[in-house]
């Protein structure tokens, strides 16, 4: 047997050998760094796609822009409103008496290019790196907060709709009987409801900000890991240790979430990934079909929606149809990295 | 007299057979049908039957792991077997339980001593430095040492995990431990080290003991009384020397008549029984065992037999078995 020493390492060798199984899964393991580092990255959008420069130096003083607005007065202009410091007045104006420091694309997401030389949807050009959408605006730049929306509305829908789900399937699971068949009929019945109607119909009644569409995709993703989590339940609950934990004087709460849940987290967390690129895909289906995120948020579905209705602009379709597939493609890819992690019988080498 | 510690009066445990779309009930699984007796405190009562006969649903039922179907559980004169899951809750400090395979029934994610200190968290006991000291007591008092506290329950053997699942029993100082086959997963050796623990623990704490088991040298070594079960019922209960000396109910001779004697020149006559044991859903009329008794007479189809007391403190359900006046006239003259 392995020597016990608890100095070796924190996790127990169930979880080694879970972490080195992750690890095996090239595939899965590389795309989540790859993924990792997209997100990472989109988390400082700001930094890397604006209108306005990170640091700027005018007649002695900083400034930083991207923080803090300032008036085109503070750099010797005429107007009291927020400098535009992609206007050539205020530009040469910093230029004389210091100094800018621009993000890589000087573009954000909802920054107009005036000075395009054709009619939009404009080429690919050196300023705009892959073109720019029907309104002009910069294709990248509302590619990387695109991104960074759909992930995060992903991640908190998967959060919070598992979160319910777990609780409602152990609920379910654990008491059953009477509890388990009323809940299980009435699931039975919501998700027998044609939701993307009803998401329409929602939508097009109340305008969908960032939060209300959330909850409303809400309303009827929690029902997907309830079935595993209660199935689980339904096996672990006649298990010795748990029947000898209520001998012990366990609560049902103790009892469900100390000794039955951490072995349906195994199943949930399997599911995450999958129920992760499932959200992304709903937000990106809403937008497309123009229900989702209200009129001029970043998405990559308003941009897929732009490609179809602009063949003649392949950049628009091309690049949208590429970020997406390639971030569902990593998604997926880890899915299957944290199955494998997650099966006792997989065994490499 | 003093109240015994657990009274058990003609509990029954029915599971229901649902066949169809419906699930309608077609029948019933008579597990326990009609059990009947009480324990004294330090005493140690054991249960043996074969399988299947619901000895382990018994024991699962009087502490309320299984709900009853009817009869009465008292724990020191007190009904417990109608009170709601919350009002159970104080009386599980009272009736605590090792299980027959100590690898399912401790959690393999808690490490030991976070095991046996569970149930001192659950109700509040100990915490900090002091749940620590306990744990380790109790970890003493097992024969573990204090220092394995840290270890996962797969780094244990099956004899120590035994000891962990005890040490956790004996955490809440319980005046019952049903133990429900404490020894049949663990090798012979390991088996004798858990019983001798078990009784070192009796004469400690005085203890009582609800052991469940099958194997009659195990029983024979640690209980007090034996009560032998057929087919959810108690065919016969008395203290273990008279039912070894003289069993009254041809079950327990056919028993007794199977246990290995180490003499391989021992000549002795073997009752072997014919066909199986009847299938609990649907039970013979009248005596349960008539359909495998060799003595069986047309009274044993039809009349089902009650316990009596054929002699001082020892029942039998068999109407074979005539009452001897001279044990109870040898008593009364004493």
């Amino acid at each position: 047997m392995h020597a016990a020493s608890p100095q070796a390492s924190r996790l127990s060798p169930l979880n080694q050998r879970r972490l080195a199984n992750f690890r095996a899964n090239r595939r899965g393991f590389w795309s989540l760094w790859i993924f990792l580092v997209l997100f990472v990255l989109s988390m400082f959008a700001e930094l890397i796609a604006n209108d306005r420069p990170i640091l700027v130096r005018y007649d002695g003083n900083f400034y930083v822009p991207i923080v803090q607005s300032y008036p085109e007065t503070a750099f010797g202009g005429e107007f009291e409103t927020e400098a535009d410091y992609r206007d050539p007045f205020v530009a040469d104006a910093i230029a004389e008496k210091g100094w800018m420091i621009w993000p890589a694309i000087r573009f954000s997401y909802r920054t107009v290019n005036r000075n395009l030389t054709v009619p939009a949807p404009a080429p690919p050009s050196a300023e705009n790196w892959v073109g720019t959408d029907d309104q002009g605006r910069d294709v990248l730049a509302r590619l990387i907060y695109g991104f960074r929306v759909s992930v995060l509305f992903g991640l908190i829908l998967c959060v919070v709709s598992s979160i319910i789900g777990v609780i409602a399937g152990a609920v379910q699971g654990y008491f059953g009987g009477w509890v388990d068949l009323l809940f299980q009929r009435f699931l039975e019945i919501w998700s027998g409801l044609p939701e993307l109607y009803l998401l329409i119909i929602l939508a097009s009644v109340i305008t969908p900000s960032f939060g209300i569409l959330l909850a409303l995709l809400l309303l009827f993703s929690w029902t997907g890991l309830v079935g595993v989590v209660r199935a689980e339940f339904l096996r672990a609950r006649n298990f010795d240790y748990v029947r000898a934990a209520k001998a012990l004087g366990a609560t049902d709460t103790v009892i469900m979430f100390r000794h039955v849940l951490p072995n349906a987290m195994v199943a949930t967390l399997t599911f995450m990934p999958f129920i992760l690129s499932g959200s992304v895909v709903a937000l990106t289906s809403l937008d497309f079909l123009g229900f989702g995120l209200p009129a001029g948020s970043p998405s990559l579905g308003e941009l897929l929606a732009q490609g179809k209705a602009n063949l003649h602009a392949p950049w628009l379709g091309i690049t949208s149809f590429f970020v997406i597939a390639i971030m569902l493609s990593l998604l997926v890819f880890i899915g299957e990295a944290v199955r494998d992690a997650f099966d006792p019988r997989k065994i490499f080498r | 007299m003093s109240v015994p510690l657990l009274q058990v009066a003609d509990l029954k445990k029915h599971f229901p057979v649902r066949k169809g779309l419906l699930s309608r009930t077609v029948g019933q699984v008579y597990a326990v049908d009609g059990i009947t007796f009480s324990l004294d405190k330090g005493e140690t009562l054991g249960l043996v039957g074969e399988s299947g006969c619901g000895k382990s649903t018994a024991g699962k039922t009087i502490l309320r792991l299984i709900e009853p179907t009817s009869g009465t559980i008292r724990v020191n004169g007190e009904r417990i077997d109608a009170l709601s899951r919350g009002a159970m809750r104080p009386w599980r400090r009272e009736l605590q339980v090792v299980f027959q395979d100590p690898y399912s029934s401790l959690n393999p994610r808690m490490n030991a001593g976070d095991i046996v200190a569970e149930p001192l968290v659950n109700y509040g006991l100990a915490s900090g430095q002091a749940l620590k000291d306990r744990v380790s007591g109790l970890f003493a008092k097992v024969g573990l040492r204090p220092e394995q506290m840290q270890r996962y329950p797969h780094e244990f053997s099956g004899g120590q995990r035994q000891r962990i699942g005890i040490a956790r029993a004996l955490a809440l100082n319980p005046g019952l431990i049903v133990c429900d086959e404490p020894v049949s997963a663990l090798d012979v050796s390991v088996q004798a080290q858990v019983i001798n623990l078990l009784m070192d623990l009796q004469g400690e704490f005085g203890l009582s003991y609800l052991f469940i088991a099958h194997d009659l040298a195990v029983v024979e070594h640690i209980s007090h009384r034996i009560a032998v079960m057929y087919l959810g019922k108690i065919v016969e209960l008395t203290d273990k020397r008279s039912l070894f000396a003289s069993p009254q109910h041809p079950y327990t001779e056919a028993l007794l008549s199977a246990v290995p004697v180490p003499d391989p020149k021992a000549r002795r006559k073997r009752i072997i029984l014919s066909g199986d044991v009847p299938s609990p859903i649907n039970p013979p009329p009248g005596c349960r065992f008539h359909t495998r008794c060799p003595y069986a007479e047309a009274r044993c189809k039809v009349e089902e037999p009650a316990m009596r007391e054929v002699r001082p403190g020892h029942f039998v359900a068999c109407h074979l078995r005539k009452v001897d006046e001279t044990a109870f006239a040898t008593i009364a003259r004493a």
